[in-house]
C-alpha cells in the first residue's frame, strides 16, 4: 500500500497555498511534514482529508485514484484526520462521540458500541469511561478517543495535524508509542508539525514545505542544520541595523505569568528601553501573542507586575494601558483593527479624539485627505476598509495611531505585504523609534527579526528560552532556537 | 451605481411577486382579487376617517422602527421592543389615571413616565447582554411576556373597572390626559408631530453625530471598536436605552392617544412589525416612513376586507410576512449572484 499526492494545487484568491505538491508515502512509514506557519501544510492535509477540493492534481491510494469532495469521502476511502483541536463534541458522552459518524441505521446501540470502544481502546492501552462527558477529558484523552474512533472507522491513513499542542509530555510519549506501533502494523502515518525535535525523534522520513512548495524529502536522521535550512531558506541580512541611542526603560515585566487558552507564559522578566526594538520569535502559538496582549491589558496577569513608564499597569485593563500611551496592533487587520464597511473618513473620525456631539464631515474628509497623502494610502476618503489591499490596510492602521506612543506592541507588522509596503511600514516604525517609542513585535519572518530588532526573545511552548542580541546571532541559530533546540556552542 | 440598480431591481421583483402571491391567495379563498385590492385601498385611504386611522397606526409603528434602527446600528436585535411598548403604555396609563392637572401637564407627565418605563425595560436585556452575555433576543422575548402579563394583571386586578374584572380593559382615562384630536377624527396632530420628530432625530443621530458613528463601529465589529478605545458596552447599553425610550413613546401614544385606556394587547404588535419594516427598509432611515405607512395601510384596510368580503383580517399579516420574506429572499439571491459574478471575474 502506498499513498501518492501528485502535483496538487490549491489557490485561495491570489494566494497559492499549495503550488504543485508531490509526495509519496509507503505503508509502514512514519512520514513527517515539516514547515513554518503558512508553508501550506494544513491546506495540503485538508485536501487529503476531503475538507478542501484541490484545484488540480490527484490523490492515489493503493494504486486507485480517489475522487474526494467531502470529509465523508475521505473517511470512506480510509483516510482519517486528527485535527489540531480534536473534533470532539464536548457536551456529548464518550460513547456518543465514539459512535458519531459511524455508518449504520437509525437507531444507536450504545451497549454494543461501548463493547467495541473497550476492545478498540484496549489494543492501544487506552481506557475510557463510556458514560463520562467529553468535557471532562483532557485534550490528550480527547485525542486518544478520536484516534480510536478513526481506526475503528477503518482508517488506513492517519493524519495528525500538530497533535502535541496542549498535551502533557507523558501523553505525548504515549501518543508517539501508539503511532510507532500503528506504522509497524502497516499503516501510513503522516505527522504534521513545525516542531523539529518531535519530527526528528518520531519520523523515518520527512517532507519539508516552504511557501506552498515542497523543498525536499529526506530520510532521517540528518543533521538538524540541514532541516533548519530547508525550513527557513537562506536568510541574507543586508545593511547595518540603524543604531539609535536607548533611553530609560519603558516596559518592565517582572516575573509575569499570563495564561490564555492552551498557552501559559510563565515567569517572564524583561525590560524594554525607550527607542529599543525587541523582536519576539517563535512558532505561532508559543506565547508571543499572549505576551503582547498581556502588555496591552487584554490578558490579566496571574502573577508578577507590568509597568510602563514607571506606572504599574498590572490588572488595570486595556483602557488604562491605552491611556498610558500603549498601542497594540494585532495581526488580524480587518478582524481586530479596522471595521468592515466603514469608510476611511469614518475610521479617522473614530480615533480623532475630537469630542463635539456632531461630526463635521467636511472637515473630517479634508483631514482624511491629508492622512491619505501623508501615508500614501491607495484609496479615497469614501473607500471602505475592506476594499483596501492588505498593504493599504496596514498603512491605514499606522495612520490611525496616536501621535505619542510610549510602547508599541505589534503582531506580524508586514505579514502578507509586498516588499514596498513592508519597507514603508518599517520606515514609519523606525521613525517612531527615533522619537523614543519602545517597540515590541512578533514575527515569523527571521529576516525581519534580524534586520530590525535590537534584541530577540525566542519563545518555545510559552517560555522565553533565550534573549539574544540581534547583532550577535544568525538565522541558523535563531532557527534552532525556534525549533526548541538550545544554543549549540 | 450598478449596485444601486440591482437593489432597485430586487425591490421591484419582490414587490411584484408579493402582489402576485397575495392575489393568488385571494383567489384561493374565493374572493374577487381586484375587488379586494380596491377595498384595501378604500379601507385605508378612502375617506378622512380612514386616513386618520391609518396615520394613527403609522405613528407607533414608525416610532418603534426608528428605535430599532438605533439598536440594529449597534448590531443588536432588540426583539424586546414589543415589551418596551407595553411598559411605556403602562407608565402612561398610571399617570393618566392618577395625575390631575391641566391637560398639557398630564400629557407631558404621561410621556415622561412612558419613556422612563420603556428605557428601564430596555436596560434589562441591555445589562443581561453586556454584563452577563445573555443574548438580547431570548431576554427580549421573555420580557415581552412578563410585560404582557403585568398589563393583564393590572387590568383585571388593581386597575379593574368597578365591580367587573374583565380583560376588555380599564376604565377610560380622564379626558384631560387624552391627546387632543382634530374634530370628530381620531387623528392626533401631537402624535404625528412626535413621530416625525422621532424619525428625524434618529436620522440625525445616526448620520451626523459621533455617537451614531461609534454605534456603527460597535455594530459592525465590536472587537475592532474596543481596540480603538470605544466603550463598547456603554454604547450598546445606550442604544438599548434610546430604543426603549422610543418604544415607550409608542406605548404612550397607544395609551393616551388611541385607546384612551389600558387594554391587554396595547402594543398592537407594532414592535414586531417594526422589525419587519426595518428589514424591508434595508436599515435605511429614509425608507422607514413610507414602508411603515404601507404596512399601516394594509393593517387598517384589511378590516374592510373582513367586513365586506368575510375574509379574515389576518390576511394583512400574511401579506406583510410574504412581502418581507420575498424581499429577504430576493436580496439573498442577488447577493449570491453578485458573489458568483465576482468569483468568475477573478478567474
Amino acid at each position: 500500500m502506498s499513498l501518492l499526492l501528485r502535483d496538487v494545487h490549491k489557490h485561495f484568491g491570489a494566494v497559492r497555498a499549495n503550488d504543485g505538491i508531490t509526495i509519496e508515502v509507503e505503508a509502514g512509514e512514519l512520514h513527517g511534514l515539516l514547515g513554518e506557519n503558512g508553508a501550506g501544510k494544513s491546506t495540503l492535509m485538508k485536501v487529503l482529508s476531503g475538507f478542501h477540493v484541490a484545484d488540480a492534481g490527484e490523490i492515489v491510494l493503493d494504486g486507485r485514484a480517489l475522487d474526494m469532495r467531502t470529509p465523508h469521502d475521505a473517511v470512506t476511502a480510509g483516510i482519517g484526520m486528527l485535527h489540531q483541536d480534536p473534533l470532539v463534541f464536548l457536551p456529548f458522552t464518550v460513547i456518543d462521540n465514539f459512535l458519531l459518524g459511524a455508518p449504520g441505521g437509525v437507531t444507536v446501540d450504545r451497549d454494543a458500541g461501548a463493547e467495541r470502544l473497550r476492545q478498540a481502546s484496549e489494543r492501544y492501552g487506552f481506557s475510557f469511561d463510556p458514560t463520562a462527558l467529553a468535557r471532562t477529558l483532557s485534550v490528550g484523552e480527547r485525542q486518544q478517543l478520536e484516534i480510536v474512533r478513526l481506526l475503528w472507522l477503518g482508517a488506513k491513513v492517519l493524519i495528525l495535524d500538530e497533535p502535541t499542542t496542549g498535551i502533557s509530555t507523558s501523553q505525548r510519549d504515549r501518543l508517539f508509542d501508539v503511532l510507532r506501533r500503528l506504522a509497524a502494523e502497516g499503516m501510513i502515518v503522516i505527522f504534521v508539525s513545525h516542531k523539529l525535535e518531535e519530527v526528528e525523534s518520531l519520523c523515518n522520513r520527512v517532507t519539508v514545505m516552504r511557501r506552498g512548495k515542497v523543498v525536499g524529502h529526506v530520510d532521517l536522521p540528518v543533521p538538524t542544520a540541514q532541516l533548519v535550512k530547508m525550513m527557513f531558506g537562506d536568510v541574507i541580512v543586508e545593511g547595518a541595523r540603524p543604531e539609535a541611542p536607548l533611553g530609560p526603560p519603558v516596559l518592565q515585566l517582572d516575573g509575569v505569568t499570563l495564561a490564555e487558552r492552551l498557552i501559559t507564559v510563565e515567569d517572564l522578566t524583561l525590560s524594554v528601553a525607550a527607542g529599543e526594538v525587541v523582536g519576539l520569535a517563535g512558532l505561532e502559538g508559543s506565547g508571543q501573542r499572549t505576551l503582547l496582549r498581556g502588555c496591552a491589558g487584554l490578558v490579566p496577569a496571574r502573577s508578577g507586575t507590568i509597568t510602563v513608564g514607571g506606572a504599574d499597569l498590572t490588572h488595570r485593563g486595556y483602557r488604562a494601558c491605552r491611556a498610558a500611551a500603549v498601542h497594540y496592533l494585532p495581526a488580524g487587520r480587518l478582524e481586530e483593527g479596522l471595521v468592515d464597511g466603514l469608510s476611511l473618513t469614518e475610521h479617522f473620525e473614530l480615533v480623532s479624539g475630537r469630542r463635539s456631539f456632531f461630526v463635521d464631515w467636511d472637515e473630517a474628509r479634508r483631514s482624511t485627505g491629508e492622512h491619505i497623502d501623508s501615508h500614501t494610502i491607495k484609496g479615497t476618503p469614501e473607500t471602505t476598509a475592506d476594499a483596501l489591499s492588505g498593504g493599504n490596510q496596514q498603512r491605514l492602521l499606522l495612520a490611525m495611531m496616536p501621535k505619542a506612543i510610549a510602547l508599541l506592541l505589534m503582531e506580524h507588522p508586514t505579514r502578507g505585504l509586498d516588499i514596498e509596503s513592508a519597507e514603508w511600514v518599517w520606515s514609519r516604525l523606525l521613525k517612531r523609534r527615533r522619537q523614543g517609542t519602545a517597540i515590541v513585535f512578533a514575527s515569523a519572518d527571521l529576516d525581519e527579526l534580524l534586520r530590525y530588532s535590537d534584541r530577540i526573545a525566542v519563545f518555545f511552548n510559552g517560555r522565553v528560552i533565550a534573549v539574544v542580541n540581534a547583532a550577535d546571532t544568525t538565522a541558523e541559530e535563531l532557527g534552532h532556537l525556534i525549533g526548541g533546540k538550545q544554543r549549540t556552542e | 451605481m450598478m449596485l444601486r440598480l440591482a437593489q432597485w431591481r430586487t425591490a421591484l421583483v419582490s414587490l411584484v411577486l408579493a402582489i402576485g402571491i397575495t392575489l393568488l391567495l385571494l383567489v384561493l379563498v374565493d374572493a374577487p382579487p381586484l375587488e379586494a385590492l380596491r377595498l384595501l385601498w378604500d379601507g385605508s385611504f378612502g375617506s378622512d376617517t380612514k386616513i386618520a386611522d391609518t396615520l394613527m397606526a403609522w405613528v407607533p409603528l414608525v416610532v418603534a422602527a426608528a428605535g430599532l434602527l438605533v439598536t440594529f446600528q449597534a448590531g443588536l436585535w432588540n426583539i424586546g421592543v414589543e415589551g418596551q411598548i407595553i411598559m411605556g403604555a403602562i407608565g402612561a396609563s398610571w399617570v393618566a389615571r392618577s395625575v390631575t392637572g391641566p391637560s398639557w401637564l398630564v400629557v407631558i407627565a404621561a410621556f415622561a413616565a412612558g419613556i422612563a418605563l420603556g428605557v428601564g425595560w430596555a436596560l434589562v436585556p441591555g445589562t443581561l447582554r453586556t454584563v452577563f452575555r445573555v443574548h438580547e433576543i431570548f431576554s427580549g422575548v421573555a420580557l415581552f411576556f412578563v410585560a404582557g402579563g403585568l398589563a393583564i394583571y393590572l387590568i383585571i386586578g388593581p386597575w379593574s373597572r368597578a365591580g367587573i374584572a374583565s380583560t376588555s380593559g380599564t376604565d377610560p382615562f380622564p379626558t384631560a390626559s387624552w391627546l387632543p384630536t382634530i374634530g370628530r377624527l381620531r387623528l392626533s396632530i401631537v402624535a404625528v408631530v412626535v413621530a416625525v420628530m422621532a424619525v428625524v432625530a434618529v436620522a440625525v443621530l445616526l448620520r451626523g453625530t459621533r455617537y451614531g458613528l461609534r454605534l456603527k463601529a460597535v455594530g459592525r465589529n465590536p472587537a475592532s471598536a474596543f481596540l480603538m478605545g470605544i466603550a463598547t458596552s456603554r454604547s450598546m447599553l445606550s442604544a438599548f436605552a434610546v430604543c426603549g425610550a422610543l418604544g415607550g413613546i409608542a406605548g404612550t401614544v397607544q395609551a393616551i392617544g388611541f385607546h384612551h385606556k389600558l387594554v391587554p394587547s396595547i402594543s398592537g404588535g407594532y414592535g414586531f412589525l417594526g422589525i419587519l419594516v426595518v428589514l424591508l427598509a434595508g436599515f435605511r432611515t429614509a425608507w422607514i416612513a413610507p414602508i411603515a405607512l404601507f404596512f399601516a395601510a394594509i393593517l387598517v384596510g384589511s378590516t374592510q376586507l373582513s367586513l365586506r368580503l368575510q375574509i379574515d383580517s389576518s390576511l394583512a399579516g400574511v401579506v406583510q410576512g410574504v412581502l418581507v420574506l420575498l424581499i429577504l429572499l430576493t436580496g439573498g439571491w442577488q447577493a449570491r449572484r453578485t458573489r458568483i459574478a465576482e468569483a468568475e471575474a477573478e478567474t
